[in-house]
């Protein structure tokens, strides 16, 4: 453990002190980045490579990997593939970020934005008001609003009964349907800022003057208008998206990832492998893939700022 | 062409309106249900409004000590992320070295990574350095984890502030951290308090990290401590559960406030981020 946190910073050291002048001096500079590099060093890239190293052995809390760690190679990872609960927490997580994150928020804060610009101050701001409200409530206690909105007895039901429509427990008949709409709710506010700081930039003469060549309403918002933010609507989704795939605290405290394992998205079921059944090899394993998925997002969104950039 | 513009600015609201009350319907639950003693799961008015919940869950127990416990964590956290952020921020900004575009890349790649999925490994070195349930190592974690992003966010604030006033002060002989406190930082406070209370809003409302990393009743936070509302006691008390819910919201709404009436410090972000 601690050899590998030691070795990591030595070539990054030389390299500074390479660019002709002095190396010491060179190096002072650079001392104040000391305190952030060994904390990342420690409580970041050490998990990191613990959970490379733990992910191929059969650590265990408890029984025999508890004793001895050995190396089992590929075994947690074909564990996994092979096992319909991660097959059904993989489905399960999909469905939830594309129906919360990429259709949801994104959509949502989009149009929220778009019609801010043309609504009266008053609307505006108890729209903008209520939104981030939404957003900034801690997640446990925004869980709880949305699972008395959704209950059986809940507001969803009782304005379904009003206009004749039968209710039911949402949280148990359609748990990941819930769930999703409770981050749509909680996290639309986000995509709604980056779009409304966006759009805020869009020069006003560009957008009148496709309308006097005669482009209506959603032609301009199509041909023009988003084609102005594309950088925008980029960076959100993938934002959106790393910071959806890892909730865990909203699905927990509304549902504890069931009926079942109807909600038990990816990170509910890493919790319940490594902590309620011991199998902490297995669940780094699944840590694991988590952690290529938000990789894989992340280079996407830096090749797509790299680009931009330059 | 001016009744069309009316109509769709009509319409424009009428749509906002609409999407505005289904995000006020969760939040007027709590606010009734915390001045009702009979409170249920549906959005009602009390008939008989009373303050009694609060008096109810105003105690040692139940709320002074996670309060006071989460101030503690995440006050701790916000002030060693900034610390470290304003520190490393510096020489990234004002310095050209090759070592700067690969640990900015690096950073950034760091922010988007699933800080849920580390929770595993980080609870093994947690074990393997004693440090489970204890403040210290949970305030280290957490400003780790949102380190990153202050750094990055630090950055893009402190280029904004322009060079030729440091530059000055070197020639008389003023060394780059005394130039940090005098020059630099007076001059982007703003964006200090930007980065300070998102770090800390983020924090407070951070549930998994303090519910893995600590253990006793005694240290958990207000966001873990909340869950003992359920559980062993069968049906919450839903009033009690909610007054207790808009004491823990109250000191990360102020901040917001306070945020974005001195700061736009929404918009500022939302800047920010798009890069």
């Amino acid at each position: 453990m601690t050899t590998t946190v030691a070795a990591t910073p030595a070539p990054a050291a030389p390299k500074a002190g390479r660019s002709g002048k002095p190396r010491a001096a060179n190096l002072i500079k650079m001392l104040p980045l000391t305190p952030a590099i060994g904390l990342m060093l420690v409580f970041l890239a050490g998990p990191i490579a613990y959970c490379i190293y733990a992910a191929f052995t059969n650590m265990a809390l408890t029984g025999n990997g508890a004793a001895n760690v050995t190396f089992i190679g590929l075994d947690n990872f074909r564990k996994a593939f092979g096992s319909g609960a991660f097959t059904n927490a993989i489905w399960l997580t999909l469905i939830f970020t594309l129906l919360s994150a990429i259709i949801g928020q994104n959509t949502l804060g989009l149009g929220l934005s778009l019609l801010m610009r043309k609504s009266t101050k008053v609307v505006r701001n108890f729209v903008g008001t209520a939104v981030i409200g939404a957003w900034v409530l801690p997640e446990v206690v925004a869980a709880y609003l949305l699972s008395a909105f959704f209950n059986e007895e809940g507001t969803l039901n009782v304005m379904l009964h009003a206009v004749g429509l039968p209710g039911q427990d949402w949280l148990y008949a359609a748990p990941i349907i819930a769930v999703a709409l409770a981050n749509i709710w909680r996290g639309t506010a986000f995509s709604m800022l980056v779009y409304s700081a966006a759009l805020s930039e869009v020069p006003k003469e560009i957008e009148e003057s496709a309308e006097m060549d005669g482009a209506g309403g959603w032609r301009r918002l199509v041909f023009v208008t988003l084609p102005m933010i594309s950088r925008a609507i980029m960076t959100n989704l993938m934002l959106i998206t790393l910071q959806t795939l890892s909730v865990f605290g909203l699905i927990y405290a509304m549902t504890r990832g069931g009926p079942g394992t109807k909600s038990q998205t990816l990170p509910l079921y890493m919790y319940e492998q490594a902590f309620s059944f011991s199998q902490i090899g297995y669940g780094t394993a699944i840590a694991l893939v988590m952690l290529a998925i938000g990789a894989v997002f992340s280079l996407i969104y830096l090749r797509g700022l790299n680009t931009e950039a330059a | 062409m001016i009744a069309r513009d009316k109509l769709s600015k009509l319409a424009s609201n009428l749509v906002l309106l609409a999407i505005g009350i289904l995000f006020v319907l969760p939040l007027l639950w709590v606010l009734f249900a915390s001045i009702n003693r009979t409170a249920g799961l549906r959005v009602e008015f009390p008939t008989h409004p009373t303050l009694g919940n609060f008096k109810a869950v105003l105690n040692t127990d139940t709320t002074y000590r996670p309060v006071f416990n989460g101030l503690v964590l995440c006050g701790g956290s916000a002030l060693l992320t900034m610390v470290c952020a304003v520190l490393a921020a510096y020489p990234l900004s004002r310095f050209k070295s090759r070592f700067n575009r690969p640990f900015l890349l690096t950073v950034l790649f760091c922010t988007g990574l699933p800080i849920t999925a580390v929770m595993v490994p980080v609870y093994g070195l947690f074990v393997q350095l004693n440090l489970v349930d204890t403040l210290g190592g949970t305030i280290m974690f957490m400003a780790t984890a949102s380190l990153p992003f202050a750094i990055w966010l630090t950055k893009t604030f402190m280029d904004g502030v322009p060079i030729s006033l440091e530059e000055a002060a070197w020639v008389d002989g003023a060394s780059n951290m005394r130039a940090l406190k005098s020059i630099v930082l007076p001059l982007m406070w703003p964006g200090i308090a930007v980065v300070l209370i998102f770090t800390f809003i983020g924090m407070w409302g951070n549930f998994f990290v303090p519910f893995m990393l600590l253990l006793s009743p005694e240290r958990l936070p207000a966001s873990v401590s909340i869950f003992t509302f359920f559980g062993q006691y069968g049906e919450p008390n839903y009033g009690q559960l909610a007054a207790y819910s808009l004491i823990y919201t109250m000191p990360v709404l102020l901040l917001y406030l306070l945020l974005s009436k001195k700061l736009g410090g929404a918009f500022a972000l939302g800047g920010a981020i798009k890069g």
